[in-house]
C-alpha cells in the first residue's frame, strides 16, 4: 500500500503546531484563555498526521471566499 | 472574557419512570377520603378534596405541610386509595403488547433464553450508540406475541383482544384489571428488560392503579363567584366523582352485594378515572358538567394549540401592543406608520412628571381617556395606579407632582415598533414614528412594502409601544426603517420604487416631454424642491418649458455625481455610453441628470443605484428624504399622462399572427422530421444521453426556440407605446416573456422540466394516438392566453399550473423549518467589538467575521467599487 500525506489533498487546509511564542501573541490577540479557542481531536486524522499532542494548538490556513487567506486555530483535545 | 468556565451548566441526564405506589403513597401528605370540600363555615375539611394539607389558595391560611402562605406554598400531593385496581389509559397500548408477550400461567416473556439475550444484547448496543432503540423493541414484542404455547410451561396461549377503551378479553372472557396486575407482577425483572423497560424504575404492574396522586390545590383552584359562592375546577369535580364511587364500591363489597353490581361499580369507577387522565378518549362519552360542557381533564391541560405547551410556555402574549389590517398612503413618510385613532388611543407610552413637562402632561391628564392626546393612568410616587376617568381627571391634573409617571396616549411622533410575520430578517420588524389618523387600518408608504414582504390584500400587520427611554433610543438609532434601507443580505437597497414608480419616472424622464411651468410646479408639488432651474427651451408660442430629467434633478440632493446603464439598457456588443441610442446610459454631474432613463436600475427595490449612493455618500436621512420626493414625484408623474393596461394591448396586426403562425408550423414540421428520424433509428444520441432523453431534449430545445422566436415577432410589433411594454422594459412590473405569453405563444408545460408525459398508458389523454410525440400531445400549447386555450391545451396548462402550487407549498415549508434550526443553532453568537465571533461562553467560533470582517451594508452589493470610487473622487485617476 502506498503512503500519501492527507495533506496533500486539495480540500485539506494547512494545518500546522504552532510554537509556544505564537501561542502567546495569539492568545493575547483575542484577549482569551486557550479554552476557549475552537477543538480539534487528537484522533482527527489531521492531527495524527502532523503528530499534535493533546494541549498543542494547531494553526489552520484555509482558503476563503471572501478574504482569500484566513487563519483558524485550534487547541487539541482528547 | 477569561478564565470562563468552558460550559456553564449541563443536564447530565433526564430520568422517565413510572410512579409505583408505594412512591405515590410516600409524596403523598395525606390521603383522601371525602368527598366534601368545605365545611359550613367555608373551611377546608381534613382529609377532603380541599385539604390544606395540599397547599392553600385562600389568603390568610397556612398550609399544613409547608407552613407556607398562599403564593409561598407550591402545593402537595394527596393520595386516593382505591378500592379495586383499575387500567391508566395512557398505557393502553403498552399493556396490550405486553399481555400478548407473557405466558397467561408463568407470566415470562414468550422467548427462549437465546432469543432473549440476543435482543437484550442488540439493546445495549442499540443504547451505546445512542440510537433510538423503539424498532427493536417492537420487533420483541413481534416475536414474542407469535409463540402460541409458552417455552418454559408448555401453557397454550389464548388470543388477547383489546377492546376500546380499557377492556381486554381473552378468548371472549374479559380480563379484570386484577387479573392483569396479577400477571404483571409475576413478570421477572431479567424478562422486563428485553422489552426496553427498567424493572427499577417502571415495573408494568404499576400501569395499572391501585393508588390515584391526588394534584395539589394550587393546580386546580377554586374560585369564588361575585354572587359568593365558589365554583370548583374541573379537576377537582373529577375527583369527587372519583372518591364517591370509590365509596360505594366499598360499601357494596363489604355489604356482599351481587357480582353484577360490583362490576358495574368497577366499571364506573375505572370510566371516572380515565376520564380524568383524558375526556377525549375515543368509545367513551366525555364527562360533562352540569351545563353539559365537557370537563377540561389532565391532558386537555396540556394538548393542542391552546395547551400548556404550545399555549402556555411556546407561546407569549404581550402588553402594549396592537394588530389590524394594513392599506398604503403615499402621502405618508417611509419612516412614518398612520395609527388609527382608536389604537392610539389605547395604547400609552409612560413619561415622567418633570419640571419641564408638567404643564403639557396636566393638559393630557385633563383631557382623559376620551379626547385624543390624552391620559390613560397615572402612577404615583407610592406606586399607586389610578385611572384616569371623566370623573377624576380635573381633580388628578391638579394634583400631579414631580416624580409621579403619567401614561399618556400614543401620539404623533412616538417611536413604535411595526412587524410582520413571518418575521424571517432583520427587516421584517422597523421602528416607525407614529402618525395618528382616522379609520380602522395601520396606513404605511408603499415603498416599505417590500422588507416586510406586504402587500394590501387584507394583509394584518403588529404594532408594539415602547415603554422605556432607551427602548425607543435604541429603536430610533438602529432600528428606524431609514437605517434599514441597506439590507445587508446583498449589500444594496432593499427599499426604494416599486410598480408606479417606476413607471412613473420612466415616463418622465424617457421621452422628451415640454412640461410648462404649471406642470413643474404641480409635479413637484409634494416634494421639497420650491425653484425650477433654467427652462430647457422655449415652444414655438415663446413658452419656457422643462424636461423630466430637469424636474427628476430637483429631487436629487446636492453632490451627487453617478454614471451607470439603465434597466432598459439593450446590452449591445460594445456600450456606446454616453452616445446611447437608447438614452439607457444614465449620468448624474452634480446632481443634474444630464442623460439616460431613470427606470428600475435607479430607483426601484432591491437594485436602484441612486438611493443606494446617497445614503452610502451622503447618509440614511437624506436617502429616506429622496425616496419620499422619489415616491411623491413618481406618483404625480404617473398621474400626468396616466398608465393603463386593456385587452387592446395585447392585439398584434394580422402579418404578425401569419408569422407567428409560420414559425410555429415550422417547428411543428421539425419535431415531425426529428420523431422520424429517432423511429428510423437514425438519430445519434447526444454524449451522456440516451436516445430517449436525446429526442425529448431536441424537442424541447427546438419548442422553445419556437415560442422565444413568436415572443420576438410579437414583441417587433408592440413598441414603447403600449403600456405593458413599458412596464416590462422599465421593471416595474412583468416580463417580455408574461407579454409573449399573453399575445403569441404560451409555450411549453412541463413537469418537472420535462414534457407532460403522465396519464394513460402510452398517451397523455385519449385525444391522441398510443406512442405519438407530437408536439401538441404533450403539451405544448400553440394559443395565446389572448387567443384562447384550446380543451386538450387548457388541460396541460392546469397541470403544468397545479406543479408551481404544489412546488411553492413544499418549498415554504421546507425552507421555514431549515431557517427555524439555523437560528436555534446560531441565535447566541455575536460579533464583538474586536470582529470575532464568539459564543456566550466567550468561545470563539470564527476568528475574524466573515474572515475579511466586512460589514455588508457598507460595502456596494458586496463589490469592491467602493475603493475605486473614493480613489477616483481623491486623485481623479483610475485605479486597477
Amino acid at each position: 500500500m502506498t503512503k500519501f500525506s492527507l495533506l496533500d489533498h486539495e480540500s485539506v487546509p494547512k494545518h500546522e503546531i504552532i510554537a509556544e511564542g505564537e501561542l502567546k501573541s495569539v492568545l493575547s490577540k483575542f484577549l482569551i484563555d486557550k479554552e476557549q479557542l475552537p477543538k480539534i481531536k487528537v484522533q482527527d486524522p489531521v492531527s495524527k498526521e502532523i503528530g499534535a499532542a493533546v494541549g498543542d494548538v494547531v494553526k489552520i490556513t484555509r482558503k476563503s471566499q471572501t478574504a482569500g487567506e484566513a487563519d483558524y486555530y485550534r487547541l487539541v483535545i482528547e | 472574557m477569561a478564565n470562563v468556565p468552558p460550559i456553564p451548566k449541563r443536564i447530565a441526564s433526564i430520568k422517565f419512570g413510572l410512579l409505583s405506589p408505594k412512591e405515590i403513597r410516600k409524596m403523598s401528605s395525606t390521603p383522601i377520603i371525602t368527598a366534601d370540600t368545605y365545611d359550613d363555615d367555608g373551611f377546608p375539611i381534613d382529609m377532603g378534596l380541599m385539604d390544606t394539607k395540599l397547599g392553600v389558595i385562600d389568603p390568610g391560611l397556612r398550609c399544613k405541610t409547608c407552613s407556607g402562605r398562599a403564593g409561598e406554598c407550591p402545593g402537595h400531593f394527596g393520595h386516593i386509595e382505591l378500592v379495586a385496581p383499575v387500567v391508566h389509559v395512557g398505557f393502553n397500548k403498552v399493556i396490550r403488547k405486553l399481555l400478548r408477550a407473557t405466558c397467561r400461567k408463568c407470566s415470562k416473556i414468550l422467548l427462549d433464553p437465546a432469543q432473549k439475550q440476543h435482543f437484550l444484547d442488540q439493546l445495549l448496543a442499540v443504547e451505546g450508540i445512542g440510537h433510538m432503540p423503539d424498532d427493536l423493541i417492537n420487533e420483541a414484542y413481534k416475536e414474542a406475541s407469535k409463540v402460541k404455547s409458552c417455552p418454559y410451561c408448555n401453557e397454550e396461549q389464548l388470543d388477547i383482544k383489546f377492546e376500546k377503551p380499557t377492556e381486554y378479553l381473552e378468548n371472549g372472557e374479559k380480563l379484570t384489571p386484577t387479573e392483569i396486575r396479577d400477571r404483571f407482577e409475576n413478570i421477572p425483572d431479567d424478562d422486563i428488560m428485553v422489552v426496553g423497560m427498567d424493572p427499577k424504575n417502571a415495573r408494568p404492574e404499576w400501569m395499572i392503579l391501585t393508588v390515584l396522586p391526588v394534584p395539589p390545590v394550587t393546580v386546580r383552584p377554586s374560585i369564588t363567584l361575585e354572587s359568593g359562592q365558589r365554583s370548583e375546577d374541573d379537576l377537582t369535580h373529577k375527583l369527587v366523582d372519583i372518591i364517591r364511587i370509590n365509596q360505594r364500591f366499598q360499601e357494596n363489597r363489604e355489604a356482599g352485594a351481587p357480582q353484577l353490581i360490583i362490576e358495574d361499580l368497577w366499571e364506573l369507577l375505572q370510566y371516572h378515572v380515565t376520564t380524568f387522565f383524558d375526556n377525549s378518549v375515543s368509545g367513551i362519552p366525555p364527562a360533562r358538567h352540569r351545563s353539559g360542557r365537557p370537563l377540561k381533564t389532565l391532558s386537555q391541560r396540556l394538548k393542542g394549540k391552546e395547551g400548556r405547551f404550545r399555549g402556555s410556555l411556546s407561546g407569549k402574549r404581550v402588553n402594549f401592543s396592537a394588530r389590524t389590517v394594513i392599506s398604503p398612503d403615499p402621502n405618508l413618510s417611509i419612516n412614518e406608520v398612520g395609527v388609527p385613532m382608536p389604537i392610539a388611543r389605547i395604547l400609552t407610552m409612560p413619561s415622567v412628571v418633570t419640571q419641564r413637562n408638567i404643564e403639557h402632561l396636566k393638559v393630557y391628564v385633563r383631557n382623559g381617556e376620551d379626547v385624543h392626546p390624552g391620559a390613560n393612568y397615572v402612577l404615583r410616587t407610592d406606586g399607586r395606579r389610578i385611572k384616569v376617568t371623566n370623573m377624576n381627571k380635573d381633580d388628578l391634573a391638579d394634583k400631579l407632582e414631580f416624580g409621579w409617571v403619567v401614561e399618556r396616549q400614543l401620539k404623533d411622533g412616538d417611536i413604535v415598533l411595526f412587524n410582520r410575520q413571518p418575521s424571517l430578517h432583520k427587516m421584517s420588524i422597523m421602528a416607525h414614528s407614529v402618525k395618528v389618523l382616522p379609520n380602522k387600518t395601520f396606513r404605511l408608504n408603499p415603498a416599505v412594502c417590500p422588507p416586510y414582504n406586504a402587500d394590501f390584500d387584507g394583509d394584518e400587520m403588529n404594532m408594539h409601544a415602547l415603554q422605556t427611554e432607551e427602548s425607543r433610543a435604541e429603536a430610533k438609532i438602529l432600528m428606524q426603517v431609514q437605517e434599514n434601507i441597506i439590507s445587508p443580505r446583498f449589500g444594496g437597497p432593499i427599499i426604494g420604487g416599486i410598480h408606479d414608480h417606476i413607471s412613473g419616472l420612466f415616463l418622465l424622464t424617457r421621452f422628451e416631454n415640454h412640461i410648462t411651468s404649471h406642470e413643474a410646479y404641480d409635479l413637484l408639488r409634494r416634494s421639497r424642491a420650491r425653484n425650477l432651474p433654467e427652462p430647457a427651451g422655449h415652444d414655438d408660442d415663446g413658452k419656457p418649458f422643462w424636461t423630466g430629467k430637469q424636474i427628476f434633478s430637483q429631487i436629487l440632493p446636492e453632490g451627487l455625481n453617478m454614471e451607470f446603464t439603465a434597466q432598459v439598457c439593450a446590452h449591445c456588443d460594445t456600450c456606446k455610453k454616453g452616445d446611447c441610442v437608447n438614452d439607457a446610459y444614465v449620468i448624474i454631474r452634480n446632481s443634474e441628470l444630464l442623460m439616460g432613463t431613470i427606470d428600475e436600475a435607479a430607483i426601484g427595490a432591491f437594485k436602484g443605484k441612486v438611493q443606494d449612493r446617497i445614503i452610502k455618500e451622503i447618509g440614511p436621512e437624506v436617502g429616506s428624504r429622496f425616496i419620499d420626493d422619489m415616491t411623491k414625484l413618481a406618483i404625480r408623474a404617473i398621474m400626468r399622462t396616466g398608465l393603463s393596461f386593456g385587452i387592446a394591448d395585447e392585439d398584434i396586426p394580422k402579418e404578425a399572427r401569419i408569422q407567428i403562425n409560420e414559425v410555429l408550423a415550422k417547428a411543428e414540421d421539425a419535431v415531425q422530421n426529428l420523431i422520424k428520424s429517432y423511429l428510423n433509428k437514425e438519430l445519434e444520441p447526444l454524449p451522456g444521453r440516451t436516445l430517449d432523453e436525446t429526442i425529448e431534449m431536441s424537442i424541447m430545445q427546438k419548442l422553445g426556440k419556437a415560442r422565444d422566436e413568436t415572443g420576438g415577432i410579437a414583441d417587433s410589433h408592440m413598441g414603447l407605446e403600449n403600456s405593458a411594454v413599458i412596464m416590462a422594459r422599465s421593471g416595474a412590473r412583468g416580463s417580455i416573456l408574461n407579454l409573449t405569453q399573453m399575445a403569441a405563444c404560451v409555450g411549453q408545460q412541463a413537469v418537472r422540466g420535462e414534457r407532460i408525459r403522465r396519464g394513460y398508458s402510452g398517451r397523455t389523454l385519449t385525444h391522441f394516438q398510443v406512442g405519438d410525440l407530437g408536439s401538441d400531445a404533450h403539451g405544448f400549447v400553440k394559443a395565446s392566453y389572448k387567443s384562447g386555450l384550446s380543451p386538450t391545451e387548457y388541460f396541460f396548462h392546469a397541470i403544468g399550473g397545479r406543479e408551481g402550487l404544489v412546488d411553492t407549498a413544499v418549498r415554504t415549508s421546507q425552507s421555514g423549518y431549515l431557517q427555524r434550526r439555523l437560528v436555534n443553532a446560531l441565535q447566541d453568537l455575536e460579533v464583538q467589538y474586536d470582529l470575532t465571533v464568539r459564543d456566550t461562553r466567550g468561545v470563539l467560533v470564527q476568528f475574524k467575521y466573515g474572515e475579511d470582517g466586512i460589514n455588508p451594508t457598507k460595502s456596494d452589493f458586496s463589490k469592491p467599487d467602493t475603493i475605486h470610487r473614493i480613489v477616483r473622487s481623491v486623485v481623479d485617476k483610475k485605479v486597477a
